[in-house]
């Protein structure tokens, strides 16, 4: 579904990605770990062709992006959801709104949205909010709406930036939940956390960053860096998991 | 099809209702640079259509006889003005028949005339020349002849006009120029203001797949919609204001003076396919410049 082949991405003298191999396979629930400046953003902004490799290549959905004209982006990017550590909700529209714009952006009928948005908020556990405004929610159920909004069209992949970062625990795992099912359903989901608990409690395949190179790509793996990033080997990670 | 634009068409009256102010502003100011525009264009026009008129009698000299003469004198002069280089034909016009010509031309003040105890109007020769330089011989030779009281022709009159003309034009193309370019940044900076408001919206809209056009396009109507606007009031001030002017001035001496102002009709016509033009220009190229930087990031 996602395919690094050897992507370099340089900042001037600064080591964005190098050298960068990954294969994400569909269905895959992935958790993209670093310490902060690792790489992980310019990892999803390849992803979304909001940046350009400097060397390698990136195929997504089957199509290889790499050389993707402008004119394409949009399209690659109805294939990709995304979701955001500050949900990024439109405040003037009401829950239904947020969702629907989704689908107005992609010229999708007046029908489809009329069928479609009010089953995905009852997916996501929001079907009850459905008028009312972003500023009326609590940061949970604002965070459900950017769900249901991210995968309202159907994406093939979903990218969740931090999507626990501004929640607390418990609402962190019931949204960490509604991404499990989500999956289930057979959407890959690639999910940005520095959230140690959530990656250590869900034993799903971890690719962690460190200065730009991959440093562990393992299944059923844990967060695997202590409280100040500084990386440690799957044999050390037994002391902090458990 | 149909529902996209509906779509964007509810977009851009969106955002123009959101900021009200600076598309007022933006339609006031273009509608200012349209009435500059205007005046020019009814200036040129007007003098263009009096220097065509006069250049078109280029060809015609009138030369004005002494009331002393009698028919033989006449017939002499005439063969003396047809010996002339350059000269192709005369006819002789009796001061009654140019007294006629007169009070045809005076209209409804016609009979202003009928007070006068004698005919003041002169019998002439009107002298008709192969081009503008046998004009210039005709008319100083004519004068010399004996029985010839004065020569007029429009050589002097068309020269001086072209100049006018050609003032006028060169003073339209610049000062267009220059408030075209003052209009698109106008628009621009009220569709940046725009465009601005809506940043989190627009950058929403591409992580979800919009194609550059879907965005733009609400934008791009809102630029319309402002050079629209502003082309209606313009060419309806425009209007108003001429045909008062018209009015004011009044057909009737603008008959006596034999000058004719184009009509309120032709100008408003023609006002108004160059102003939609213009200003569906200028609020195309504003929108394009203000969110092609955003588009791009």
């Amino acid at each position: 579904m996602i395919i690094f082949d050897n992507v370099t991405k340089k900042y001037g003298n600064n080591v964005g990605l190098a050298e960068a191999s990954v294969h994400i396979n569909r269905g895959d629930f992935v958790f993209l770990v670093g310490p902060s400046g690792a790489g992980k953003t310019t990892f999803i902004r390849l992803i979304l062709k909001e940046i350009e490799p400097d060397s390698g290549s990136i195929s997504v959905a089957g199509k290889d992006i790499t050389h993707l004209s402008r004119r394409e982006v949009p399209g690659l990017r109805q294939k990709v959801g995304m979701v955001f550590q500050d949900f990024r909700l439109l405040d003037k529209k009401t829950v239904y709104e947020n969702v629907a714009f989704a689908m107005e952006v992609v010229h999708r009928s007046k029908k489809d949205i009329k069928q479609r948005v009010p089953y995905v908020l009852d997916m996501v556990g929001i079907a009850d909010k459905a008028n009312r405004y972003p500023n009326e929610l609590s940061a949970g159920e604002q965070q459900r709406v950017g769900i249901a909004r991210a995968i309202v069209n159907q994406p093939r992949v979903l990218i969740a930036d931090e999507p626990t970062g501004n929640l607390d625990p418990m609402t962190a795992m019931e949204i960490m939940n509604i991404l499990e099912q989500i999956n289930v359903r057979g959407t890959t989901i690639l999910m940005v956390t520095h959230a140690k608990d959530i990656v250590d409690r869900m034993n799903k395949r971890v690719v962690a960053i460190e200065d730009g190179r991959i440093v562990r790509d393992e299944m059923g793996s844990s967060y695997g860096f202590t409280d100040d990033y500084d990386y440690v080997t799957s044999e050390e990670v037994d002391k902090y998991v458990f | 099809m149909f529902s996209r634009a509906g779509y964007a068409l509810k977009q851009a009256f969106s955002q123009i209702g959101r900021n009200k102010s600076m598309y007022f502003i933006s339609v006031l100011a273009i509608t200012a640079m349209m009435l500059i525009l205007g005046l020019f264009f009814v200036a040129f026009v007007n003098v263009d259509m009096f220097a065509a008129s006069i250049n078109k009698d280029y060809n015609v000299i009138q030369v004005y006889l002494d009331d002393s003469n009698d028919d033989v004198d006449n017939e002499q002069i005439r063969q003396e003005l047809e010996a002339i280089d350059g000269v192709n034909n005369t006819v002789f016009e009796s001061k009654e028949a140019a007294m006629e010509t007169l009070r045809e031309r005076w209209g409804d003040n016609g009979y202003l005339l009928d007070n006068l105890k004698d005919n003041p109007l002169p019998d002439s020769f009107l002298v008709y020349v192969d081009d503008k330089e046998a004009a210039d011989t005709a008319a100083t030779e004519s004068v010399e002849i004996s029985g010839v009281n004065d020569v007029t022709y429009y050589q002097d009159t068309i020269d001086k006009l072209s100049k006018v003309t050609h003032f006028v034009e060169v003073g339209s193309l610049i000062s267009m120029v220059f408030l075209i370019v003052v209009s698109v940044i106008i628009v621009a900076n009220t569709i940046k203001l725009t465009v601005h408001n809506r940043s989190k919206e627009i950058g929403i809209m591409k992580y979800l797949g919009a194609t550059d056009w879907f965005v733009r396009t609400p934008f791009l109507l809102g630029g319309i919609f402002v050079g629209l606007v502003s082309s209606a009031v313009a060419t309806g001030l425009i209007y108003v204001v001429y045909s008062k002017v018209v009015d004011l001035i009044g057909a009737d001496i603008v008959r006596m003076l034999s000058v004719n102002l184009v009509s309120t009709d032709y100008l408003v016509k023609n006002l108004l396919v160059m102003f939609i033009a213009l200003g569906v220009g200028i609020g195309t190229c504003g929108s394009i410049i203000s969110i092609r930087r955003f588009l791009a990031r």
